[in-house]
C-alpha cells in the first residue's frame, strides 16, 4: 500500500513538473509590473468602462501605426466586449475608410466602413510598415497580449497552475508602456532607439514613449495618467486578443461543478457495485 | 445517450439480482422486501448517476452541433447594399446575397400588364411568398413588386424545385426558365408550369434612397 | 476476443445476426464479461481514459477541420476565425489543442504504469510493442498537429524537426527535400501534414484494438503481477471496470477543463500566436512540454548523427525491453532493488524534461549527457543485471490470496461474499 501511495506523491511530482516546463522556455529576463486585472481568475470578467476608455488610448494613440486587423466593429458590441451598443458600434465604423471593391467597372473603391467589416490597417503591408517606421515594425494589436510571455522561472511556473495566472501579456505590455526611463550611466543608446528595462527583445526599443499625462480624455472622471492609460489599453488588447475570456469562464465554472457532482455520484455508485469484492 | 440509460439501468438489473442472493447473509428483511417491489435509495442512485451522465452527454453534445451553425462572420453578411441607378428598364442585374444570386429587375409596363392580367386561380401557388408581406398574402403583381416602386421585382434566383438558378427573358411566360427540370416561371416571378411548387422568394429589402436598395 | 462471452441470443434476430455475424458476443466477450483480475488498482483506468482521449480527439479533430483551412495564406487566419467567430470555435479548439497533451499526460502514467508492473514481459510482449507504436504515431501525429496553425513554433518546430532527417548520411538531404515538397518548409509541406494528421489518428484506433486483443488474450496484468487461477481471481468487465474507468474519465476530465477553461495557454507557446516567418527565428525554439525529454537526449550529443541516433535509440529500447529484463518476477511490488532503480529512473526522465526546455550551454550539456547515460543505463545495463542479483519477496499464491493478506478487508465480510457474484 505504501508503494502505492508514494508511486501517487511521485507521479504528481513528476506530472506537475512535467507539465510546467514548457513556461520555463519564454524569453529573456525583463522587469514586470504586476497589475491585478478583472479578467484574472476563475470568475474573471472585462471592465467595460476599462475596455472602451482603452479602445480610446487605441484609436487615438497606437492606431496610427498598430494594426487591429482580426477585431471586427460588430465585436465592439458583442456579449462579454467594451460593451458598445450595435448603434454605437455603427457611428464608429463610419468613421473609418475601407477599400472594396471591384466595383461593376473593375475598379477598387472606398466606402465607410459597416459592423461586418474589420478594423483597416494604418499601412498597406509589412514593408510599408517599416519604411515609415525607420526600419521597426509595429506589430498588429489582434493577438500581442496572448503572444508575448516574459518568463516565469521556477518555482513560479508552478505556482501558475494553481493560481490559475494568464495575464502574461496584459503585464508586458503594461511594463513596456510604463518601462521608459533614462539609460543606466554610461550606456549608449542607439539612434532612434529608446531604453525600456521591459522590453523582451533586448532593451532598446524603436517605438518612443507612446503614452503622456492629460493626453487622451477620459470622460467618466478616471485620472488621465499614463499608468491608467497603458492598463486600459493593455486590458484592451487582451479582450481583442481572447475576446470569449468571459464566456469560457463562465462555461468553465459550470463545467467544473457538473463534472464533480458527476464523479461525486459515480463513485458512490462504483462503491456500491463493488461493496461486495475483495479487492 | 441512449446507452448510458442503458448502462444505467444494465448496472441496477445487475445489482438487483445480486442483492437477493446477498440478503440471505442479511437479517434485514425490509430490504429483501422492498426490493423486488420498486426502485429503493440504492436504485434511485444508479438512476440519478445516470441521468446525469444523460444531461452531461446532451450538453457535450451541442457544441460540436452548433458549430455548424452559420458562425458571427457570416451572419454579420446578412445585409447588402446596391445601387440600381444604372438599371435601365427592362434590364436586370445579379447580386449576390448571403451566397445566393438575387435578380434585380427594372421591369417593363408590358410586363407589368402582363403580369396583372393573369388571374389568381391560374396560379399553381397563390401565395406571394414575399418577406415583407404576411405569410398568407395573395401572390397578386402588386404584392410581388416592391412596395411603391412597383416596376422592381427583387427576388432571390434560386428554384424553388431543386436550388438552380433560372434563366431570365426565357420560358413559355417571358420570365424565367429553369433548365434543371423545366420550370417556366412568369414577368412577375411566379410559377407557372413545371416541378416547381412555389414561386421565386423575395427577400427582405428596403429601398433606403431612391436608388439604394438594401437586401436582407 | 470474443472467447469469454456467456452471450446466448434471446430472439429470432439475434439468432439470425449471431450465425451470420457475432459481433455482439465479439463486444460481450470484450467488454462485458471478459475476466478481468479483481486487483488493478487506478493506474489500470488509464487505459480507459487514454480511448476515451482518443476519440475525443477524433471528434474535436473533425469538426475543427470543417473550418480549418491548410494553406499557409490561410492556415492561421482560419484558426483565428475558429477562435473568434465560428460558434463554440473557441471551446473546440482548446479542446483539441489541451486534449494533445492530455493524451502525453496519460500515455506516460500509462507506460511507467506497464514499466513498474512489468506488463511488458511475457506472455505479453506485443502488447507492449504495439503500445509502442502507438506510442510512436501518437508523436508524429502531435507533431503534425502542431505545425497546422501555421504559427512561429509550428513553422521553425517543422523545420527544426525534419532537419532531424538531414543527419542521415548520403540520403539525408534528398530525404529532408522530399519531406518539404521543397526547399523549406512551404506549402507542400503543410498540405502533406495536414493530411496525415487527419490519417494517423485512425491508424491508432486500428493499433489500439490489436493492442487490446493482444493482452484480451493473455489476460490483463494486475499489481501482483500473478497470473489469475480461478474464477476467485477476477470479475466480470462490466460493471465492475465500466463503472471504475468511468469514475476514473470523469476525474480526469475535471483535470482536462481545468486547463481547457481557466489554463488555455499554458501548456502552449505564445509565439505561436504569431504567424510564421520563415525569415525570422523566435529566440528560443522549444518542442511541446511531452518531447523534451527526446529533446533533451538530441541535444546530449554534440554529433549531429549522433543525437539523432541517441533520440530515436531511447524509443527504440523500448521495443526490447521484454528482453532486456531478465527478472522472473514481473511485479516491481515484489522487487526491492528493481523498485528503487524504477523511481531513479522516473525522476530522470522529469529532469530529461527540465533540461530539454533549457538552452543547450554550460552546465544543462553535462546534466543532459549525465541524464542521458542513466536512461540507456536503466534499459540495457540495470534491468538485464538486475534478474541476476536481486532476491525477489515471495510472491502469493493467487490474485485472491494477495487481497486477503493485504489486510484491508477487517469487516468480517462473510467469506462467500467475496468471489464474484455469478460464481454463485
Amino acid at each position: 500500500m505504501s508503494t502505492m501511495i508514494n508511486m501517487v506523491r511521485s507521479l504528481a511530482a513528476v506530472a506537475a513538473l512535467a507539465i510546467a516546463t514548457p513556461a520555463l522556455a519564454a524569453g529573456a529576463k525583463v522587469e514586470i509590473d504586476y497589475q491585478n486585472w478583472s479578467f484574472a481568475g476563475p470568475f474573471g470578467y472585462y471592465d467595460r468602462g476599462q475596455l472602451q476608455r482603452g479602445f480610446k488610448v487605441f484609436q487615438e494613440n497606437c492606431s496610427a501605426c498598430h494594426a487591429l486587423s482580426r477585431v471586427a466593429f460588430r465585436n465592439l458590441a458583442e456579449d462579454g466586449g467594451p460593451g458598445f451598443t450595435e448603434d454605437q458600434a455603427k457611428v464608429i465604423a463610419a468613421d473609418y475608410i475601407v477599400e472594396d471593391g471591384p466595383d461593376d467597372f473593375g475598379d477598387m473603391f472606398e466606402r465607410p466602413a459597416i459592423l461586418a467589416d474589420r478594423f483597416p490597417s494604418p499601412f498597406p503591408n509589412e514593408q510599408a510598415a517599416r519604411a515609415s517606421n525607420n526600419g521597426a515594425y509595429p506589430p498588429d494589436f489582434s493577438l500581442l497580449a496572448k503572444a508575448r510571455a516574459p518568463q516565469r522561472g521556477f518555482p513560479n511556473f508552478v505556482f501558475d497552475i494553481f493560481t490559475q495566472y494568464q495575464e502574461n501579456g496584459p503585464d508586458y505590455i503594461y511594463s513596456l508602456l510604463t518601462g521608459y526611463e533614462e539609460p543606466p550611466e554610461g550606456m549608449e543608446v542607439p539612434d532612434g532607439q529608446y531604453y525600456n528595462h521591459s522590453f523582451l527583445a533586448g532593451q532598446f526599443i524603436s517605438m518612443a514613449p507612446p503614452l503622456y499625462e492629460d493626453s487622451i480624455e477620459y470622460t467618466d472622471g478616471t485620472p488621465m495618467t499614463v499608468e491608467n492609460y497603458a492598463r486600459d489599453v493593455a486590458a484592451f488588447m487582451m479582450w481583442a486578443a481572447e475576446p470569449h475570456l468571459e464566456d469560457r469562464k463562465k462555461i468553465g465554472f459550470r463545467v467544473m461543478i457538473f463534472l464533480i457532482v458527476f464523479a461525486g455520484m459515480l463513485y458512490f455508485t462504483k462503491k456500491k457495485l463493488w461493496r461486495n469484492v475483495e479487492h | 445517450m441512449v446507452s448510458a440509460i442503458f448502462f444505467a439501468r444494465e448496472i441496477a438489473r445487475h445489482d438487483a439480482g445480486y442483492r437477493c442472493k446477498l440478503n440471505r447473509f442479511r437479517e434485514d428483511a425490509t430490504l429483501a422486501h422492498t426490493d423486488q417491489a420498486e426502485p429503493n435509495r440504492r436504485d434511485f442512485l444508479y438512476i440519478a448517476t445516470g441521468a446525469m451522465g444523460v444531461v452531461g452527454a446532451g450538453a457535450l453534445a451541442w457544441p460540436f452541433i452548433d458549430q455548424m451553425n452559420p458562425d458571427a462572420s457570416a451572419l454579420a453578411l446578412a445585409s447588402i447594399e446596391v445601387d440600381t441607378s444604372a438599371v435601365e428598364e427592362g434590364q436586370s442585374i445579379t447580386v449576390q446575397w448571403r451566397g445566393k444570386p438575387v435578380f434585380i429587375r427594372n421591369r417593363t409596363v408590358a410586363e407589368i400588364e402582363e403580369a396583372q392580367s393573369v388571374p389568381l386561380s391560374d396560379l399553381p401557388d397563390p401565395l406571394a411568398r414575399n418577406a415583407n408581406l404576411p405569410a398568407d398574402a395573395e401572390a397578386t403583381d402588386a404584392n410581388r413588386g416592391v412596395v411603391g416602386k412597383e416596376n422592381w421585382l427583387v427576388q432571390v434566383g434560386i428554384c424553388t424545385h431543386l436550388g438552380c438558378v433560372p434563366i431570365g427573358d426565357a420560358g413559355e411566360y417571358d420570365g424565367w426558365f429553369c433548365p434543371c427540370h423545366g420550370s417556366h416561371y412568369d414577368t412577375a416571378g411566379r410559377i407557372r408550369k413545371g416541378p416547381a411548387p412555389e414561386n421565386l422568394l423575395i427577400p427582405p429589402l428596403e429601398f433606403v434612397s431612391d436608388t439604394t436598395l438594401r437586401i436582407g | 476476443m470474443a472467447g469469454h462471452s456467456n452471450y446466448v441470443p434471446q430472439s429470432a434476430a439475434a439468432k439470425w445476426l449471431e450465425s451470420r455475424l457475432p459481433v455482439i458476443s465479439l463486444v460481450r466477450g470484450s467488454f462485458v464479461d471478459f475476466p478481468t483480475p479483481k486487483n488493478l488498482n487506478y493506474f489500470w483506468t488509464f487505459g480507459g481514459i487514454l480511448f476515451f482521449i482518443l476519440i475525443a480527439q477524433i471528434l474535436t479533430g473533425i469538426v475543427l477541420v470543417m473550418h480549418y483551412t491548410a494553406s499557409t495564406s490561410a492556415a492561421f487566419d482560419s484558426v483565428e476565425h475558429i477562435m473568434r467567430d465560428v460558434n463554440f470555435g473557441w471551446l473546440l479548439r482548446y479542446l483539441h489543442a489541451n486534449g494533445a497533451s492530455m493524451f502525453f499526460v496519460a500515455v506516460y502514467i500509462h507506460i511507467f504504469r506497464g514499466l513498474y508492473y512489468g506488463s511488458y514481459k511475457a506472455p505479453r510482449e506485443i502488447s507492449w510493442i504495439l503500445g509502442v507504436i502507438i506510442f510512436l504515431i501518437m508523436m508524429a501525429t502531435a507533431f503534425m498537429g502542431y505545425v497546422l496553425p501555421w504559427g512561429q513554433m509550428s513553422f521553425w518546430g517543422a523545420t527544426v524537426i525534419t532537419n532531424l532527417f538531414s543527419a542521415i548520411p548520403l540520403v539525408g538531404e534528398t530525404i529532408v527535400v522530399w519531406l518539404w515538397g521543397g526547399f523549406a518548409v512551404d506549402n507542400p509541406t503543410l498540405t502533406r501534414f495536414f493530411s496525415l494528421h487527419y490519417l494517423l489518428p485512425f491508424m491508432i484506433f486500428g493499433v489500439v484494438l490489436l493492442h487490446v486483443w493482444a493482452f484480451h488474450t493473455t489476460g490483463n496484468n494486475n499489481p501482483t503481477g500473478v497470473q489469475p487461477k480461478t474464477k476467485q481471481d477476477t470479475v466480470p468487465f462490466h460493471p465492475y471496470y465500466t463503472i471504475k474507468d468511468l469514475f476514473a474519465i470523469i476525474v480526469f476530465m475535471i483535470f482536462f477543463a481545468y486547463f481547457v477553461f481557466y489554463l488555455p495557454n499554458y501548456l502552449g507557446h505564445a509565439d505561436n500566436y504569431i504567424e510564421a516567418n520563415p525569415l525570422v527565428t523566435p529566440a528560443h525554439i522549444v518542442p511541446e512540454w511531452y518531447f523534451l525529454p527526446f529533446y533533451a537526449i538530441l541535444r546530449a550529443v554534440p554529433d549531429k548523427l549522433g543525437g539523432v541516433v541517441l533520440m530515436f535509440g531511447a524509443i527504440a529500447v523500448l521495443f526490447i525491453l521484454p528482453w532486456l529484463d531478465t527478472s522472473k518476477v514481473r511485479s516491481g511490488a515484489y522487487r526491492p532493488l528493481f523498485k528503487q532503480f524504477f523511481w531513479i529512473f522516473a525522476a530522470n526522465a522529469v529532469v530529461l524534461g527540465y533540461l530539454g526546455a533549457m538552452p543547450a550551454e554550460g552546465i544543462y550539456v553535462i546534466m543532459s549527457q549525465i541524464c542521458t547515460t542513466i536512461y540507456f543505463a536503466y534499459f540495457l545495463v540495470v534491468l538485464p543485471v538486475l534478474g541476476f542479483l536481486e532476491k525477489p519477496l515471495p510472491l502469493p499464491a493467487s490474485i485472491a490470496d494477495s487481497v486477503l493478506k493485504s489486510g484491508s478487508a477487517g469487516s468480517g465480510t462473510p467469506a462467500a461474499a467475496v468471489s464474484a457474484p455469478e460464481t454463485k
